[in-house]
């Protein structure tokens, strides 16, 4: 056949067209998303951390003789709950319990996850069959079940909150990270890596992973939410920090016997929920698309 | 060709999982530090009941022995017994799986009803002011706890407007719908981020591709090709959504029916931790693991009826 | 084993009459790069039961020009000037025509098959469902009816065990076959104008002969009308009895197929002949260097200057226009189009001396 430049056909036009409206608009946007998300989180982590500077008062004192104030009375920015504890002071407190849970519990089980999967789509054959299997035992039980009924074996406490999660959410990254790690095997890059007889640590850790990482970490970003959701529930549930260790979750929960008088102490700590979950929320999509763009 | 070809291997594969539910579950109770027997005893620890829980779990049976022993008793329907109900096991967690059955199927009907209108016209509409005020919309409901969620619909609609009843499960089919309106609005609504979004993308992706063209062509009308060509692909990428979000949808009842204190597996398997209620805890877990597994298979079977092309060889 | 043609749903106007007249038609579109002039001021016409082939490499705009005539451009990033007059109906201008309008004259005047057959058909719904479909678009009939004619039109486009496959998926056929089946929808209405946009591109080379001589076979049988796209000349030579070259968006050769493949008069054209492999030639095949234009900063005068062996400084700002080649109908947008004749002609008398 004739011997003329056959580029992509003309239908690539048309394509690029109809996405064109989109594009223009959303340049400026791309960044904003991740910047806001990013504001966002360091609000909620400056207040938590600074919190004995915040408030002067503790949040675990009670006083018999202020319980349910509404917002705004008797010094109490936000009121007060039915121990007459500030409501202020436990909102920054508490957050400290979630936002340890969403850094705390995510990092591990990103790092966790993503190892095994790493290795688990490397090496193939029995040990990536071995590793799956365990996988989708795991996802086979919805989460929040699995982590109460682990919870309930070995103890409400804070600690053991972090141990369920770590036992039950790393399967989430490996599921991810094995996938991509099998794609990536079949890469140029990765032959010729191992052409050149680097050892498969080597191959592993300094040329699949930086370029598979994209989707793990955009992953922990949403991971990170269901965490914060997660932390809350069980304190919801009781099973979480105990009384009277203050966590948004529990108060919730308590906060819900006086709806119809208080509304205030079930809903703001829900807002405060949201706001960090938001936050993260903004900065896993900023995050997709800076990476996705990156990678045209 | 048969569609339905690869059904027995999937079958298979669905007695390997049960198989390792099983097992999970079995190691539960193993993860009670100290003596299992006290703690399952609680307060009506006495030396012969304590005897007699070392003998029903075999704890001094070697592993596998007692693992066939669990195996057996559940091929029997034995899951244990409730010291703090005085009952079977069996007994009181079947007492609590209608509400949440009806619950979870209420909810993926109510989440479909709202988000494949709401996915599918913003895909066709991208841009407009219905697409971005659900983007906006979405973003926030999936920061949003479930929990927090239904005390707000609760707050709005039974406390200040009195439209619906403040807790409990009703009686007959439309008590039933009526009761268990706000707790499946607020699990759907946290569903239906997913499916709006996905449904969208997938909208636009179909709505791209060169069949419509073809479609369009033969002279038919718009509202045949969207219905025929457009919506019938694009919903295929949602029912793999549903299927890999049923955890969600699972672990959503479990908070929901505390907050609106309905009598079904979530509350039971909460009441029971605080109870210390130890078989009822591992039977709830090992019944809400295989409701996720027949979900699935449902999930599976409901793509092969809408898609010819799983599970053929595709060659060139 | 052909069936009987069906009958014309509009009336015919005569053999040799103009069926579609494309009058200076421009098509813009809106990328985030800026404007792509993707169609710049083309005119041609289609004849009743005529041929036109259109030849060029990717992005000349052919495809465009296809699309536009039939409606399918994105509305939002397409703006359109001109005229693409049909006609039979009264001659509309396609160009403003309604969504209603081009409802009725898709499939029953106007059909078009694409590039790739693979993803032309739904997945997801069974080859006869959708012959079917194509089958009831403009006509009221009870299912069975629309059954038998589907069953017919398969058997016609050459689909062996016909009424067995009617009930397969697209996935299971090949891509020869559904380049078939797609005929068969494209004729299911009788349409008088049939547009092939590089019908056989993506299939070998054995397939792509037998859809060609079925095409061919198919046009003869009922007359309609055939634009068939390709940037393979030699496809395009057999087949048509018109040929359009086009080249960045404009037109620049139109003539009768013979006039064309024996006397082209663009240097364009020259070289597209010159870069066919001939049977028995040794040595490297001539291809032509360079690129073409961007269509978004167009270079003013002759867009194929940069890389013609004619040209000289005068075509770098000439405002091109198609000029006569002297012959029936015969055009080139070359102004020196004569002297690069007289030229060639010496050369092989030269050259045979």
């Amino acid at each position: 056949m004739s011997a003329m430049w056959v580029g992509s056909p003309s239908e690539v036009l048309m394509r690029v067209a109809t996405k064109a409206a989109g594009r223009k608009r959303s340049a400026v946007r791309r960044r904003m998303t991740l910047i806001i998300g990013l504001v966002m989180l360091g609000i909620a982590i400056l207040a938590v951390l600074l919190a004995p500077v915040l408030v002067s008062q503790s949040p675990t004192t009670i006083d018999v003789l202020h319980p349910l104030a509404s917002p705004g009375t008797g010094g109490h920015l936000l009121g007060t709950d039915q121990y007459g504890r500030d409501l202020l002071a436990r909102i920054l407190y508490g957050g400290r319990i979630d936002l340890a849970i969403a850094f705390g519990a995510t990092s591990v089980t990103l790092v966790g996850g993503t190892m095994i999967g790493l290795v688990a789509g490397y090496l193939g054959g029995k040990i990536d069959s071995f590793l799956m299997r365990i996988v989708d035992l795991f996802f086979a039980f919805p989460f929040l079940v699995l982590i109460i009924a682990i919870i309930a074996m070995l103890g409400p406490s804070i600690f053991n909150m972090f141990l369920a999660i770590w036992i039950t959410s790393w399967v989430s990254y490996a599921r991810i990270m094995r996938a991509q790690t099998v794609t990536a095997r079949k890469q140029q890059y990765v032959l010729a890596a191992r052409a050149l007889g680097y050892s498969n640590i080597r191959v592993m850790f300094r040329h699949i992973l930086p370029n598979t990482a994209s989707a793990v970490i955009i992953f922990s970003m949403v991971d990170a939410v269901g965490n914060i959701i997660l932390a809350a529930s069980l304190g919801f549930l009781g099973l979480g920090a105990q009384p009277p260790t203050p966590e948004w979750g529990a108060m919730i929960s308590d906060g819900q016997n006086y709806i119809l008088t208080s509304w205030w102490l079930a809903t703001i700590p829900g807002l405060a929920v949201v706001f960090v979950g938001v936050a993260f929320s903004l900065i896993g999509d900023g995050l997709a698309d800076l990476l996705r763009a990156g990678e045209r | 060709m048969s569609r339905f070809g690869t059904l027995p291997r999937r079958l298979v594969h669905l007695l390997i999982v049960m198989f390792g539910i099983t097992l999970v579950s079995f190691f539960l109770l193993r993860l009670i530090p100290g003596d299992p027997a006290l703690a399952i005893l609680g307060s009506s620890y006495t030396h012969t009941r304590a005897v007699a829980i070392d003998n029903f779990l075999g704890l001094n049976r070697p592993i596998w022995v007692q693992y066939g022993q669990y195996m057996g008793r559940l091929f029997r329907g034995n899951m244990g017994f409730s010291f703090f109900y005085d009952e079977s096991a069996t007994t009181v967690i079947g007492q609590h799986l209608g509400p949440t059955v009806f619950l979870v199927i209420y909810s993926a009907v109510l989440a479909a009803v709202i988000s494949f209108p709401i996915g599918f016209y913003a895909g066709l509409r991208t841009s407009g002011i219905l697409d971005q005020t659900t983007r906006v919309f979405f973003t926030l409901s999936f920061a949003m706890p479930a929990f927090w969620l239904g005390i707000i619909l609760l707050l709005i609609f039974s406390v200040h407007l009195h439209v619906f009843p403040l807790n409990g499960f009703g009686s007959g089919l439309i008590g039933h719908l009526y009761y268990l309106f706000l707790p499946a609005l607020t699990i759907a609504l946290g569903f239906s981020t997913v499916l709006v979004r996905s449904l969208r993308a997938a909208t636009i992706a179909t709505l791209q591709a060169e069949f419509i063209d073809t479609a369009r062509m033969k002279g038919i009308k718009w509202s045949q090709v969207l219905w025929r060509h457009v919506f019938r692909n694009a919903v295929l990428a949602v029912i793999a959504v549903y299927g890999v979000n049923l955890a969600y949808l699972i672990s959503g009842t479990v908070l929901v029916e505390n907050v609106f204190s309905l009598p079904g597996l979530g509350s039971l398997l909460v009441s029971s931790v605080a109870d210390r209620d130890y078989p009822v805890v591992q039977g709830v877990t090992l019944l809400f693991a295989v409701l996720i597994v027949l979900i699935n298979l449902l999930t599976d079977i409901t793509q092969s009826a809408l898609d010819p092309r799983v599970g053929q060889e595709i060659g060139t | 084993m052909t069936a009987p043609a069906a009958e014309p749903l509009t009336p015919s106007i005569g053999p040799g009459a103009p069926l579609l007249s494309v009058k200076d038609l421009h098509s813009y579109l809106a990328t985030s790069q800026g404007v792509v002039r993707a169609v710049d001021g083309v005119s041609f016409t289609v004849h009743e039961t005529e041929v036109l082939g259109i030849v060029g490499e990717s992005g000349c705009g052919k495809t465009v020009t296809c699309r536009t005539i039939m409606g399918l451009m994105p509305a939002r990033t397409v703006h359109t000037e001109g005229q693409v007059i049909y006609h039979p109906r009264n001659d509309i201008n396609l160009l403003q025509a309604t969504d209603h309008e081009f409802q009725s004259l898709r499939g029953a005047d106007l059909a078009m098959i694409f590039q790739d057959p693979m993803t032309a058909l739904n997945p997801v719904l069974s080859i006869g469902d959708q012959l079917i479909e194509a089958v009831r678009a403009h006509a009221t009939m009870p299912t069975t009816q629309a059954r038998r004619q589907a069953i017919d039109l398969l058997e016609r486009v050459g689909i062996p065990a016909a009424p067995r496959r009617m009930k397969d998926y697209p996935f299971q056929f090949s891509g020869g076959m559904l380049q078939r089946a797609l005929i068969a929808i494209a004729l299911a209405s009788s349409p008088r104008l049939l547009l092939a946009d590089e019908p056989t591109t993506s299939l070998d080379v054995i397939i792509q002969d037998q859809i060609l001589s079925l095409l061919l076979e198919l046009q003869q049988d009922t007359g309609m009308s055939l634009i068939l796209v390709s940037h393979d000349l030699a496809v395009i030579s057999e087949m048509c009895d018109r040929i359009i070259v086009m080249y960045a968006g404009q037109v620049v050769e139109e003539g009768s197929a013979a006039d064309v493949i024996t006397a082209p008069r663009h240097p364009y054209t020259h070289a597209l002949l010159d870069a066919l492999p001939h049977a028995g030639e040794r040595g490297q095949l001539r291809s032509i260097a360079g690129s073409p234009p961007s269509l978004i900063a167009v270079p003013p005068g002759c867009r194929f200057a940069p890389r013609c062996r004619f040209a000289t400084d005068e075509c770098h700002s000439w405002d091109t226009e198609l000029i006569d080649a002297g012959e029936r109908d015969h055009t080139a947008r070359c102004w020196r189009q004569q002297e690069i004749a007289e030229r060639q002609d010496s050369w092989q008398r030269s050259e045979l001396a």
